[in-house]
C-alpha cells in the first residue's frame, strides 16, 4: 500500500500544486473561484489535454513525439479546405483526417522501429513535414462557416449561472478517461510501460515490440488529429501557423504531471493536471490584465524545473533505500 | 506445466537433442559440430572458458542466432525456432544473468505480461494477482506481487523470471549464469527451485563458472572448448581435476610445456607490496608483493577474481580494506590516475572496449597514457610523438609500420602490441597485463611472450593474468591461483608447473562440504 502510494507521489504533488495555485488565484481575485472559470479552463485547454494524453503514452514507452503541434496545424488547414472549398461534410472530413493522421503516426512508428532511429529525429522530421504540407495547402487563415461549427455552442451542457461544459471539453474528458482505461487496464497499456522499462527485456518476454511501437505513435498522431478537430471547432478556422510549439507544451504538461521523461513511469491523470496547471497560469494572467502573456512561459519553465528536480530527488531516495547494500560486481 | 512422472534414474528419456551444431561469424568458427543431449529431469552443466562457445550454443538453441548447420529435437520432434519468442512457444525458455524483465512493472505484471487474463479486453487485475500469488507460492515465495520488480533482490528477480518461464509451459529451462551475482544463501534458494523443477521433469541447462555449484546440483557436465565439444560425462565420472583439465585443455605439448629452469635469483627490491587488499563482494583480501625483474602470474578459471585483483591493484576499483606500499613508501591508490603517478601501467583484457580508441591512429594511441600522465598543460610536441611512435613500432615490430593508421584497422596482435607500447612509453615500474595473448594469432603469441621476458630482464615488475597456463609457466616466477574470488595458492620456483596449477584450481575448498549430488 505504501509502495503504490509512493508511485502516486508525483501525481499527488501535481494535484497539490494545482489546488494551491487555484486557491492562491481565488484569494487574489475573489470571483476566480467559480464554476465558470473551471469550465473555461476545460474548454480552453481541451486540445492540449487531448494531445497530452497521446504524449503520455509515447513518453512512458521511452519515446517522444515532436510532430503533434504540426499535426494539429495541418488538421485545421485540411478541415477548413475540405469543408469550405471541397464541400466535404464536416463529419466525413473528421473521419478522413483521423485516417490520414493514423497513417502518418503509423509511418513514423514503423520508421522508428524498423530503421532503429531515435524517435526524436523521426518525429522532428514529421514535425517539419506536417507543417510544410499545411503551408503548401494554404498560407492564410480560412474561416469555417459550416452549420456544425456555427451551431456547436448550442450543444453545450449548461449550468446555472451561465457556465457551460462545451463539446470540446466533453471530448477531452472522454479522451482522458479512455486514455486512463487503455493505459492502466489493458495489455497494451502494460506493454507500453514495459517498453519504457526495458525495450530489450520486453522483446525477450515475447511481446510484439514492433506492433506496440507502431500503435503508440499511431495513437499519438490520431489524438493530435482529434486535438486539431477540437482546435478548429474552438477557433472556427484553419490556419497553417496554428498550434506552433504545442508539442513542447504537451511535453511540459506530461513531465509536470509526474511522468518520467526517460520512460517507464507516469499517469494520464498527472498529464491532465499538468495541462490544467498551465491553463491556470494563463487564466491568472488574463485576470490580471497587466501582465505580459510571456509570464505564462516563464512560470511554466520554472514549474518544469521544480518538477524535474523533485522527480530526481524522489527517484534518488527510492534507489538509495532499495539498493542500500552494494551488489557484487560482475 | 503438469508434472511429468519423475524419471527413473539412468533410464530417463532424451528431452532435447542437438546434433552437429555449427556457427561461424565472419570466418571465425564459434561452434564446430557440437552435440548436446539433455534428459528429462536432468540438470546439465554447460561449462567452458571465455570464448568456448557456450553463449553461442545457447543463442543457437533458442533461435537468437541462426545456426549454420545442425538439427534439434525436442521430445523427438524436430524444431527450428527462429527467435526467442518461438523457442519459448516450442518449450525452451531462457533466464539470463541480466534479468530480462521490466524493472518498473509490478511482479504480477512481469509474470503475466502479454498473457494477462482479460475480460472484454480489460486486464482482470484481481485474477492476475491471485494467479501470480499461486504461481510464486509453488516456488516458496511469498512477496508483495503488486510491488515493482526492481524493489526485490536479484535472486528474487531470478526466481520470478524462472516462474514466468516455467509457467509458459517450458520443458527445457536454460539458466545462463544465474548465480553470478548471488550470495551463498540466495544460491541455495535458487537450487531449491531447480531441484523442484527437476522433480517435475523439466530439463535444466545450467551455465556457471562456479565448480562447487556444478558438483552440488548437476547430474551431467558438458564442456566446450574453442567451439568444440571437449567432453560430456555424468558428474560422478568427472572429478574436478579432470574437469579443469578438460576446460583448460592442457595436453602439454613439447613445444610450449618447458621453460628454461629457474635460476635461484636473490629476491630483488619490492616495487609494490599490498597487505590485506580487498573489497567486500569483489575479492577476498589478499597479500601481494611485486618485485623488480619478477613476473607474478594470476591463474584461475573465468570469474575466479583474477581481473578483479588487478583492477584493485591499479585502483580501477576502490579497495575497502588493505594497505599498499610502493617503493617502500606507504601509498594510497584510489584511482588509475594515482596508480599511473606511482609508475603503474595496465593493459586490460577487453582490448576493444577498455583499451584501444579505434578511431585514433597508432601514434595517438601510443602516446595516450604518457600524455595523460604529463597532463593537458604539458602537451607532447608532434615531433616527440612521432619519435615515440616510431621507436615502439620498430621495437615491438608493429605491422604495418604506419603510425598514422587508425588502430582499429590493425590485427588483434598488433593492437595488443600498440597497447603495450602505450604503457611502455610511460616507462612503468610495474606493468599489469590482463590476458595479453587473448584473441591474437599464434605468431604474435610468441612475440608477446618474448616481450614479457625481455621487460622482466630489464628489471620491470610484471603482474600477468593468463588462462594460457602453458605460456604462463614459461615466464612467471611466481603463480598465484585464484578460486571463487580468493587467492588460494601461491606457487614459486620449481612449483610453477602446469599440473600443480591445475590441481590448485581444481582443489575442493577445505571449508566446503564434500560435493553432494542432488538425488
Amino acid at each position: 500500500m505504501i509502495r503504490s502510494l509512493s508511485r502516486l507521489t508525483p501525481v499527488l504533488a501535481t494535484l497539490a500544486v494545482f489546488l494551491a495555485g487555484f486557491i492562491a488565484c481565488s484569494l487574489v481575485y475573489p470571483n476566480f473561484a467559480s464554476l465558470r472559470v473551471v469550465m473555461n479552463l476545460l474548454t480552453d485547454n481541451a486540445f492540449l489535454a487531448i494531445v497530452a494524453v497521446g504524449m503520455t503514452f509515447v513518453i512512458i514507452s521511452g519515446g517522444i513525439d515532436l510532430s503533434v503541434g504540426s499535426v494539429i496545424g495541418f488538421t485545421t488547414v485540411f478541415l477548413a479546405l475540405a469543408i469550405e472549398r471541397w464541400g466535404v461534410p464536416p463529419l466525413m472530413a473528421f473521419v478522413l483526417i483521423l485516417v490520414i493522421c493514423a497513417a502518418f503516426g503509423a509511418a513514423m512508428g514503423a520508421i522508428i522501429q524498423y530503421f532503429e532511429l531515435p524517435a526524436f529525429i523521426v518525429t522532428l522530421a514529421g514535425m517539419f513535414l506536417a507543417r510544410g504540407v499545411s503551408f503548401l495547402l494554404s498560407t492564410e487563415s480560412i474561416p469555417i462557416t459550416a452549420d456544425l461549427y456555427a451551431h456547436l455552442s448550442e450543444h453545450a451542457f449548461r449550468f446555472e449561472g451561465g457556465s457551460r461544459l462545451t463539446v470540446p471539453a466533453m471530448i477531452m474528458i472522454a479522451v482522458v478517461l479512455a486514455g486512463m482505461v487503455l493505459l492502466h487496464l489493458t495489455r497494451f497499456g502494460a506493454n507500453v510501460y514495459a517498453l519504457g522499462g526495458s525495450r530489450q527485456a520486453t522483446a525477450l518476454m515475447g511481446i510484439n515490440v514492433a506492433r506496440t511501437t507502431v500503435l503508440i505513435y499511431t495513437l499519438s498522431s490520431v489524438l493530435a488529429g482529434l486535438a486539431g478537430i477540437v482546435f478548429s471547432l474552438y477557433t472556427s478556422s484553419g490556419y497553417s501557423l496554428s498550434a506552433v510549439g504545442v508539442e513542447l507544451d504537451a511535453i511540459a504538461a506530461v513531465v509536470i504531471g509526474g511522468t518520467l521523461l526517460s520512460g517507464g513511469y507516469g499517469f494520464i491523470f498527472g498529464s491532465f493536471l499538468g495541462v490544467m496547471i498551465q491553463g491556470l497560469i494563463q487564466t491568472y494572467i488574463s485576470f490580471d490584465g497587466m501582465l505580459s502573456s510571456w509570464w505564462a512561459k516563464i512560470a511554466t519553465g520554472l514549474l518544469l524545473f521544480a518538477f524535474i528536480a523533485f522527480q530526481q530527488f524522489t527517484l534518488h531516495l527510492a534507489r538509495r533505500s532499495r539498493r542500500a547494500p552494494a551488489g557484487v560486481h560482475p | 506445466m503438469l508434472a511429468t512422472s519423475p524419471p527413473a534414474a539412468g533410464a530417463a528419456p532424451d528431452l532435447l537433442a542437438l546434433i552437429g551444431f555449427s556457427k561461424s561469424f565472419a570466418g571465425f568458427t564459434a561452434l564446430d559440430r557440437v552435440d548436446f543431449t539433455l534428459k528429462v529431469g536432468e540438470i546439465h552443466a554447460l561449462l567452458g572458458e571465455n570464448g568456448a562457445g557456450k553463449s553461442t550454443l545457447i543463442k543457437a538453441m533458442t533461435g537468437v542466432v541462426a545456426r549454420d548447420a545442425g538439427t534439434m529435437r525436442l521430445d523427438g520432434i524436430e524444431i527450428a525456432p527462429r527467435s526467442a519468442e518461438e523457442a519459448v512457444r516450442a518449450g525452451i525458455a531462457t533466464v539470463y544473468q541480466e534479468v530480462n524483465l521490466a524493472p518498473n512493472l509490478s511482479v504480477a505484471q512481469n509474470l503475466f505480461l502479454g498473457r494477462q487474463p482479460t475480460r472484454f479486453g480489460l486486464v482482470r487485475e484481481g485474477e492476475m494477482r491471485r494467479r501470480a500469488r499461486a504461481l510464486l507460492a509453488e516456488f516458496g515465495l511469498s512477496i508483495d506481487i503488486a510491488a515493482p520488480l526492481e524493489s526485490y533482490s536479484v535472486a528474487i528477480q531470478h526466481i520470478i523470471a524462472i516462474a514466468r518461464a516455467v509457467d509458459q509451459s517450458a520443458r527445457v529451462l536454460i539458466l545462463d549464469e544465474p548465480t553470478a551475482s548471488l550470495d551463498a544463501q540466495e544460491v541455495e534458494v535458487l537450487f531449491a527451485v531447480m531441484r523442484q523443477l527437476k522433480a517435475r521433469g523439466i530439463g535444466i541447462v545450467f551455465v556457471t563458472h562456479f565448480l562447487d555449484q556444478v558438483y552440488a546440483i548437476c547430474d551431467r557436465i558438458t564442456v566446450l572448448r574453442n567451439g568444440r565439444l571437449a567432453g560430456s560425462a555424468p558428474v560422478a565420472d568427472l572429478p574436478r581435476l579432470d574437469l579443469v583439465r578438460l576446460m583448460l585443455g592442457r595436453e602439454l605439448s613439447a613445444a610450449t610445456g618447458r621453460r628454461p629452469p629457474h635460476e635461484a635469483r636473490a629476491p630483488s627490491t619490492a616495487v609494490a607490496a599490498f597487505r590485506g587488499l580487498g573489497k567486500t563482494g569483489y575479492v577476498v583480501p589478499f597479500d601481494l608483493t611485486l618485485r623488480a625483474g619478477h613476473v607474478v602470474g594470476l591463474a584461475g578459471l573465468l570469474g575466479s577474481g583474477r581481473t578483479e585483483t588487478v583492477r584493485l591493484v591499479f585502483g580501477a576499483e576502490r579497495a575497502d580494506c588493505g594497505a599498499a606500499q610502493v617503493a617502500g613508501q606507504k601509498a594510497s591508490i584510489g584511482s588509475p590516475r594515482e596508480a599511473m603517478a606511482l609508475g603503474f601501467g595496465y593493459c586490460p583484457e577487453e582490448r576493444k572496449t577498455e583499451g584501444i580508441v579505434a578511431e585514433l591512429t597508432v601514434r595517438e594511441n601510443i602516446v595516450l597514457a604518457l600524455q595523460a600522465r604529463r597532463g593537458a598543460l604539458a602537451p607532447l610536441s608532434r615531433r616527440e610523438q612521432d619519435a615515440i611512435a616510431a621507436k615502439f613500432i620498430r621495437l615491438l615490430d608493429i605491422r604495418p609500420p604506419d603510425p598514422e593508421r587508425p588502430i582499429g584497422l590493425l590485427s588483434g596482435g598488433n593492437q595488443q602490441k600498440a597497447l603495450l607500447a602505450r604503457w611502455l612509453a610511460t616507462a612503468p615500474q610495474l606493468l599489469i597485463l590482463d590476458e595479453p595473448t587473448r584473441g591474437i594469432d599464434v605468431g604474435a603469441h610468441a612475440e608477446i611472450i618474448k616481450l614479457i621476458r625481455d621487460l622482466c630482464a630489464e628489471g620491470m615488475a610484471l603482474l600477468v593474468v593468463s588462462s594460457e597456463l602453458d605460456e604462463l609457466v614459461t615466464y612467471a616466477d611466481e603463480v598465484i591461483v585464484l578460486r571463487e574470488r580468493a587467492h588460494v595458492a601461491r606457487l614459486t620456483g620449481a612449483q610453477v608447473e602446469v599440473p600443480a596449477i591445475l590441481a590448485a584450481i581444481a582443489e575442493v575448498p577445505s571449508s566446503a562440504s564434500p560435493p553432494v549430488r542432488a538425488a
